[in-house]
């Protein structure tokens, strides 16, 4: 019963990575840098696979589930509160490990081919490794407080990777942007552990849960709060409305970091974070049904920005919000299971469509405009044919992954009363849009003629393309599992699996409407970009307030920054800046000093230099000492009741 | 205990001990030779020497004898330190007026 599956080695492997990468890179050879940089992960995803294979029985033998590892020494210990560190696989977990593991690894090797011409091709692997390390804490941590520490981290790799490309402008502020909006969100992440410790004195997952299930009708009010608190910590690490706008410029930074952190992986990790701790969720119904909306609203409103977006990353960032918000909603509908579905078939896809991008820009020399692109499948056939794949996977076109999570998320939606048929309804359109804005890209990076001739696009090499092949498979075979089963698998760590069809087929038509609005977005993709390429242009000149709207990402980074960037910035200036600073702090510091010099330039008037003043001073100082010391027996004299006590009398 | 220490009252003891110390402390402040002033310091400290002794014998207590030793040995040591600081003076400035010897200050 007893096996020791060294969970530990998950997270301590790409960390020793980052150590040897980060201190020696610089003086290694390139392959050796290569080496390290890809076995750390290669065996982290080893050991998780070993545990996956005790997890279902296939190993020596079967683990108690979940299984729990601790450090033997304690972390934290105040009063009642204790903190260890401890490490949690359970269902949930080890899905998260394989596709952190799995995809990290395969984005691993597509980096060598990626960064092999880059001068920091030591300071890239480390820091890729030094996220893996981080990811996997997170995902392992078995209680709120370790899972921030992993939360704060993957938040440091991912400042760090990009503004891998420091010395430009505007990567580096990219960096910036995306550390201090989620610094926002983290603020609530953290109020919302004070809170767990206040109200449970305890942050491990198993005993929150345990507390909220002895007592059942313990709804709303503190929970309520604690929920909304993590949500603010999730919209700021999964890029949902408000928080989202560090993440289209965080494509500032190489593409297989996109592809694994600002898609795959690590904003992922609020709807991990909310599936961790559904208990909580599921006590606070309020919060629930704000995270479906926010969801919802996240979904619609990136995909609308991504119709009209020409950067080809850009479109992928806007898709990844939306999609994102689709993981939301089916958390908020308490599809926590579906939530997660989609999140590993978002992951195969995504991270796909990612590297295919980036195949495509190292293939035209770095140009990310689309409107500089078309006519490539010719030139790139293998990324033409894994992006396709992954085309078809996210506008969710049957059998390939994520039909399968996207369905299953509008069907718990659907099933959800009015107010859910309304969610249903948005979750829809933004199908449509997704396939809409898919095929743009499609159409615009591949079809057609080339609109830039004078590049010679050419094939990556092979390191680049293997990754391609896997993840297109793993795209196409990724739901196929379908969420009954997967439901089931997940049900210990994510509570009942989803409800049953109330009225019969009611599943089979809402599949039809979803593949239906894919179709849709096809077709009309079809007659914007192949057949009528003039129509786009001709639509934004009828209707240029919503386009313009639309082109500039409905101002809110603009708004952001009227409202609260600019306030705060005159506040931090002329407030904290003169007033604090200057005035105040600076007052009081030259105040000090200046009585000290002044104080300074009197008394040195003492020191003459004459020996006979000294001498003066010293007898008038003498005399006074003597006149205190006989005040009190002249005062006797008048009749003062003196004792003399130190003639040892 | 001679008759005769009997005769004379422990004011005048006293007494001759704070005119031998005014006189100390007027030569201290006013003489301007260095050896003088040093002798000054001298003629105090052995003033007081003569009240711990005056003292001691009222009261019939020896720490006060006790202490003027201290003071000897004090005043033995500062005289062998003192004079040699002055042969140095002189050696360097060939001066002993303490208005000339002035360049310590600021």
């Amino acid at each position: 019963m007893n096996v020791h599956l060294h969970l530990w080695l998950i997270p301590l492997l790409p960390f020793v990575g980052f150590l040897l990468n980060g201190i020696l890179g610089a003086r290694l050879p390139r392959w050796l840098v290569t080496v390290i940089g890809l076995v750390a992960p290669l065996v982290s995803f080893v050991v998780v696979a070993n545990a996956a294979r005790s997890f279902f029985g296939l190993g020596s033998a079967l683990v108690s589930i979940p299984y729990i590892e601790t450090c033997p020494f304690s972390w934290i210990s105040i009063g009642t509160l204790h903190v260890d560190f401890s490490f949690v696989l359970d269902q949930l977990s080890l899905v998260m490990l394989l596709v952190v593991t799995g995809v990290g690894f395969l984005i691993h090797i597509y980096s060598v081919g990626y960064m092999l011409g880059d001068r920091g091709f030591a300071r890239y692997f480390a820091y890729l490794n030094l996220f893996l390390f981080f990811m996997t804490l997170l995902v392992l941590a078995g209680n709120t407080l370790l899972m921030f520490v992993g939360w704060e981290g993957v938040g440091l790799a991912s400042y760090l990777l990009i503004g891998f490309w420091y010395q430009k402008d505007s990567a580096a502020s990219a960096g910036k942007k995306a550390f201090i909006v989620n610094r926002i969100g983290d603020f609530g992440f953290l109020i919302g552990i004070f809170l767990l410790i206040g109200n449970f004195g305890t942050l491990t997952f198993a005993e929150i849960g345990a507390k909220l299930s002895a007592n059942p009708a313990w709804q709303g009010g503190i929970l309520t709060v604690i929920a909304l608190c993590l949500l603010l910590g999730a919209t700021g690490k999964s890029a949902q409305l408000p928080l989202y706008i560090w993440l289209p410029d965080a494509m500032e930074g190489p593409t297989p970091v996109s592809a694994l952190i600002h898609a795959a992986t690590m904003v992922t990790a609020g709807v991990y974070m909310i599936a961790r701790t559904h208990v909580l969720f599921d006590h606070a119904p309020f919060a629930l049904g704000v995270v479906a909306v926010v969801g919802a609203a996240t979904a619609i409103f990136a995909a609308t920005i991504g119709l009209v977006q020409n950067d080809i990353k850009r479109v992928l960032a806007y898709s990844t919000i939306s999609q994102l918000g689709y993981m939301f909603l089916g958390c908020g509908v308490a599809a926590y299971s579906a939530a997660v579905f989609h999140l590993v078939t978002h992951a195969f896809f995504k991270a796909l469509l990612f590297l295919a991008a980036g195949s495509v820009i190292h293939a035209v020399g770095g140009e990310q405009d689309m409107r500089k692109m078309g006519g490539l499948r010719k030139h790139l056939p293998v990324t033409f044919w894994t992006m396709t794949t992954a085309v078809l996977a996210i506008a969710g076109f049957p059998p390939l992954a994520g039909f399968f999570s996207k369905d299953a998320i509008l069907f718990a939606a659907f099933q959800q009363g009015p107010s859910g048929m309304l969610l249903w309804f948005v979750g829809l359109v933004t199908a449509l849009l997704t396939s809409l804005y898919m095929f743009r890209l499609w159409y615009m990076t591949f079809m057609g003629e080339s609109r830039s001739p004078e590049v010679h696009p050419h094939e990556s090499p092979w390191s680049m393309l293997a990754p391609l092949l896997i993840l297109a498979l793993l795209s196409i075979c990724g739901g196929w599992i379908g969420i009954e089963r997967f439901s089931q698998f997940l049900m210990p760590s994510t509570g009942a699996r989803l409800a049953e069809s109330a009225t019969p087929h009611l599943e089979l038509y809402l599949t039809a409407a979803a593949v239906a609005v894919a179709l849709l977005g096809w077709l009309i993709a079809d007659r914007l970009y192949r057949q009528k390429p003039e129509l786009p242009a001709q639509l934004a000149n009828t209707v240029p307030g919503a386009y313009k709207l639309l082109a500039n990402k409905y101002y809110v980074d603009e708004i952001y920054g009227a409202t609260i960037v600019k306030p705060l910035l005159g506040f931090s200036r002329y407030m904290l800046g003169w007033v604090v600073d200057v005035a105040i702090l600076g007052g009081i510091a030259w105040l000090l000093g200046g009585t000290a010099l002044l104080t300074g330039a009197i008394l040195q008037r003492w020191q003459s230099g004459n020996l006979r003043s000294y001498a003066a001073w010293l007898a008038l100082g003498a005399a006074a000492i003597l006149l205190f010391m006989t005040a009190p027996s002249m005062l006797g004299a008048a009749g003062v009741n003196i004792h003399l006590n130190w003639m040892g009398r | 205990m001679s008759p005769f220490a009997q005769e004379v009252p422990l004011s005048w003891y006293l007494l001759l001990s704070s005119v031998l110390f005014s006189l100390g402390v007027v030569g201290f402040l006013i003489k301007r030779n260095l050896i003088t002033v040093f002798m000054s310091i001298e003629l105090m400290l052995n003033a007081v020497n003569l009240s711990f002794v005056t003292f001691a014998h009222e009261w019939h207590a020896v720490k006060g004898q006790i202490f003027v030793f201290f003071v000897m040995m004090v005043a033995a040591a500062e005289a062998a330190v003192g004079l040699a600081i002055i042969i140095a003076v002189f050696r360097a400035r060939a001066t002993l007026s303490v208005d000339r010897i002035n360049l310590m200050k600021l």
